[in-house]
């Protein structure tokens, strides 16, 4: 198998274990590219790439934009602060008028879960859904299983704990996904007010205890507390969070193994994880950024193989 | 489909050594230039002129493999995306003298890609080209090798095949005639 097996990228939901295994193939060989003195390719010179941002972003945002460049596509960028959607535009409107200016491909963040699928249903380009409010964020869980890859050889048989903010977290719900079709063993963590009541449905372990979750794990994916969507408060002080589940470097060396820690960005130090948590050499979060690019380049290179086949 | 050996075992080594001897007449002791293989067939090619020629030499050739699958021009006239192999070049290739190597040279596209792959690392000072097997008049691209195995006359609907000791079993070459043409 060498195609994608989906037209868009909605989700991980809807990927085959073969789908995210060729996604990591081709992103071996653009970690390559990224690392040469002439870090860009000429694949997509005759593909144009839409980014709308409906929603604020710097890191995926500039991921994209990279690993677009790097294809040699041609890019447009929009977000939401500066458009017409403040004027009352759809996005079914929006997105129409951008692609009558013959645009191949949108890679859209947007705060309505689902705002994806629903664009991809209705407009005549290719999707990539750089995140949906709380549903999927798909591009952070593949270039998250991709360092754990690349870290500890494989995926599979790998214990993984993600921990923090799982209710409002759409990069849980896409790694939970793309970990369990790799074979891996996945457990939230988190008070339970941020842990879904549907979490069991998942096959996922469920623990409130930040200790004996990392006792357990080969893996801590730290969330980061997103005080941006919670409505109501989940838990008394920030403080009080993070003396429950804030990871420190003495709880790391009270073990008798070495975890691998992550972080999707943007981190909070002294909150989810202290400063020198996440400066040490057990942290992959830089590498993680690294592989972002790789990962996205694939993805979008994968998807415009499709367009227009004769 | 009918099938011609076009070069067979003992005249594939004459071939190769020959080529061997050509090269060294440019490179003399190959202290500034190095071998590399397009991926996917180009690399057996590679392996086989290296050993020959460090025999010959008695010192170290250097060799990489570099793919071309995002150079490409095709990309989206294909049915499924052509997905690519690994490019190895542990060196640096400014101001070196560069041997491309392939199995097969047909319509030239390959190899203009590969020079387009092959200048992201660098400015070499001379690039050359070395192919076993030339099919002539066949090409697309107004690109000819610099060294040749042999070379032969084909009608676009034939194919050559490059067959290798250490993967199909014997060294040979063979040439596809699809029996509507016979």
């Amino acid at each position: 198998m060498d195609r994608l097996s989906v037209d868009h990228l909605i989700g991980i939901e809807n990927l085959t274990r073969e789908d995210i295994q060729l996604i990591f193939k081709t992103a071996d060989s653009f970690k390559e590219v990224i690392n040469r003195p002439i870090k860009k390719v000429p694949s997509l010179r005759d593909i144009t790439i839409a980014n709308l941002f409906f929603e604020n972003s710097t890191r995926t945002r500039l991921s994209f934009e990279l690993a677009e460049k790097r294809l040699s596509a041609d890019i447009v960028n929009f977000s939401a602060a500066s458009s017409s959607v403040k004027k009352g535009e759809t996005l079914v409107d929006t997105v129409n008028n951008i692609l009558s200016m013959k645009v191949d491909m949108v890679v859209m963040r947007h705060p309505n879960p689902g705002a994806a699928k629903f664009l991809s249903e209705r407009v005549d380009a290719k999707i990539v859904n750089a995140g949906d409010g709380t549903h999927e964020h798909p591009t952070q869980a593949l270039l998250d299983s991709y360092s754990i890859r690349e870290r500890l050889g494989a995926v599979e048989g790998k214990k993984v704990a993600i921990v923090g903010d799982i209710l409002h977290s759409r990069v849980a719900l896409s790694n939970i996904y793309c970990l369990q079709k790799l074979g891996a063993e996945v457990m939230v963590c988190g008070p339970t007010t941020l842990i879904p009541r549907y979490m069991d449905q998942l096959g996922v372990k469920v623990e409130h205890n930040l200790q004996k979750a990392i006792e357990w794990c080969d893996v801590a994916n730290m969330l980061r507390i997103q005080l941006e969507r919670q409505d109501i408060k989940y838990f008394p002080s920030l403080r009080e969070y993070s003396m429950q589940y804030g990871l420190t470097l003495d709880m790391l060396k009270s073990l008798d193994k070495e975890i691998v820690v992550m972080h999707p960005g943007p981190i909070n130090r002294g909150v989810e994880i202290t400063s020198d948590v996440a400066d040490s050499d057990q942290a992959i979060i830089l590498d993680q950024v690294e592989n972002g690019v790789a990962v996205r380049m694939a993805v979008i290179y994968l998807l415009a193989a499709q367009i227009g086949r004769q | 489909m009918e099938n011609q050996v076009i070069l067979n075992s003992r005249h594939f080594e004459l071939t190769i050594n020959r080529l061997c001897y050509q090269l060294i007449e440019t490179h003399e002791d190959f202290s500034n230039t190095v071998l590399i293989g397009l991926q996917p067939r180009g690399i057996n090619v590679v392996a086989r002129i290296k050993s020959q020629l460090e025999s010959i030499l008695d010192r170290e050739i250097m060799c990489g493999n570099l793919d071309i699958t995002f150079h490409r021009d095709d990309f989206r006239r294909r049915e499924s995306p052509p997905i690519p192999s690994a490019t190895n070049i542990d060196f640096v290739i400014e101001n070196k003298h560069v041997v491309l190597m392939d199995d097969v040279l047909f319509t030239g596209r390959t190899i203009r890609s590969g020079l387009d792959a092959l200048l992201a690392y660098g400015r070499p000072t001379k690039v050359e080209l070395l192919s076993l097997i030339d099919r002539r008049f066949r090409r697309d691209l107004p690109i000819q090798a610099d060294y040749v195995g042999k070379t032969v006359d084909t009608l676009v609907s034939e194919r050559v095949a490059v067959e290798w000791k250490e993967i199909e079993g014997e060294d040979k070459v063979i040439l596809y005639t699809p029996e509507s043409n016979g």
